[in-house]
């Protein structure tokens, strides 16, 4: 069925800086995407438990705030624990490259945008992994 | 079906998961519905509706947090309209809702409007039958008030609260709008503003100049500043309130009756569309499309074989 893909954006630990996040958030409504925003200072439980209830097929995590390697594990292992491993997850924020490196080999993050990437190429690689799963 | 008996054991991410079902809608969908059509009707089911910025998240958060305090459990369908340009949709109704977070008795769902047939009003209505299944209590619908649709959905809920807030448009807009038909609560959020006290005097006034039926149900108007949990337990004393009179008037299952002939209405509708496509080819709707176009064939006579050839029993 052709059902729009459903993204839940959310800022998991304590920065408030959400710009990024809704710059991202709108890109991908406009690509024709249902985007669940939940706002800020959100714990892995929170984002597991909204990503469940809401069935998305992407998760996008914005984190700037230095505790990417303690809360993104900890939404990984979360959604492993409630058999949700289809669902794509992509991070974004200040992330060395060592440690994306390890989120994506270590941890099953799909993708890690630091500051400079485009929203363009953020939607076209959730549209490419959506598409091949279905 | 294995997702329906997943469901009514409590199985959070089966609900989850038909509830996308029936957002899509289809054959899947309705078998699904059918399924569970018994063990729904329990709920009791809450329209809240306003327009943009009025409060209607942060209200219906509140209200969700009173009841659950009270130890009944809270389904919530939060609906956004999605964009008619790139079908895209945001969906911020739970950044009002991060205090429920983590509560099992709670369950909240966000829905873009789409551009769908049958409107948005069948699925909502959808949605809700499946959280009344799953066993929740009470179910909370929360709608933009911003037209028809919002006027159909109130019309599936048992009790709908319409948010208005100080200053925001004369009388005559409440009358444009038609909300003082669909409320049975109105609620004058954001009371700590100026003219909080007029508004609640206006909507008084015009209630009282309603043609509402002797004996009946009065639509009362409480000030609210639902951000600061004032005036809440008042709403959800009167959406009780509510419930109880129409179950003693026995406007209960005239509501019933209403719900239930409009949804099958809904479903008829549909189902009908459906049946027609699945009978006739594209390139023959097509060309019935070039002829009305043409002014060779009239719509209305075109319909009208369409649906003959779709519900007759043999194969042409």
């Amino acid at each position: 069925m052709d059902r729009p893909i459903r993204v839940l954006i959310a800022k998991p630990g304590l920065d408030g800086h959400d710009r990024g996040a809704k710059v991202i958030a709108r890109a991908l409504r406009d690509a024709g995407m249902e985007v669940i925003y939940t706002g800020i200072q959100q714990t892995p439980q929170m984002i597991v438990e909204a990503a469940l209830q809401e069935d998305v097929d992407v998760i996008g995590l914005s984190i700037l705030s230095g505790a990417h390697m303690t809360l993104l594990p900890r939404v990984m292992e979360l959604l492993r624990e409630h058999g949700m491993h289809d669902v794509l997850v992509v991070a974004g924020g200040i992330i060395s490259d060592d440690d994306a490196r390890i989120l994506k080999e270590q941890h099953g993050i799909a993708e890690v945008y630091g500051p400079g990437a485009s929203t363009h190429e953020i939607v076209r690689f959730i549209q490419d992994r959506c598409r091949t799963r279905t | 079906m294995d997702l329906a008996q997943a469901l009514l054991e409590g199985n959070r991410r089966a609900l989850a998961q038909a509830l996308t079902l029936v957002e899509t809608g289809g054959p899947q969908a309705r078998a699904l519905l059918g399924a569970l059509f018994a063990h729904t009707g329990r709920a009791h089911i809450i329209g809240v509706t306003g327009a943009p910025g009025a409060g209607k998240s942060t209200l219906v958060a509140a209200l969700a947090a009173h009841w659950r305090r009270a130890g009944r459990t809270v389904g919530i369908i939060a609906v956004d309209p999605t964009s008619p340009f790139t079908r895209g949709a945001i969906l911020g109704d739970r950044i009002r809702m991060q205090a429920l977070s983590g509560d099992p008795g709670v369950f909240i769902r966000s829905m873009a409007s789409r551009g769908r047939l049958g409107g948005i009003a069948r699925a909502t209505g959808d949605a809700v039958a499946l959280l009344d299944a799953a066993g929740y209590d009470v179910v909370l619908v929360e709608t933009v008030g911003a037209g028809q649709g919002e006027v159909e959905i109130a019309a599936a809920a048992h009790t709908t609260i319409v948010i208005e807030i100080p200053g925001a448009g004369d009388d005559i807009q409440a009358i444009k709008a038609g909300i003082l038909e669909i409320a049975d609560l109105l609620v004058v959020n954001k009371a700590d503003r100026d003219g909080a006290e007029q508004t609640v005097r206006q909507l008084r006034a015009m209630l009282s100049l309603a043609d509402l039926p002797a004996n009946g149900w009065t639509p009362p108007v409480i000030a609210a500043v639902a951000t600061r949990g004032e005036g809440i337990e008042a709403i959800a004393a009167a959406t009780e309130q509510h419930l109880a009179y129409l179950r003693e008037s026995g406007r209960f299952t005239g509501r019933e009756q209403e719900r239930a002939a409009r949804e099958l209405r809904l479903i008829l509708q549909e189902t009908a569309l459906e049946r027609v496509r699945a009978r006739v080819s594209s390139s023959e709707w097509d060309m019935v499309i070039e002829r009305i176009v043409a002014r060779a064939l009239d719509p209305y006579a075109a319909a009208d074989h369409l649906l003959d050839r779709a519900l007759s029993p043999h194969k042409d």
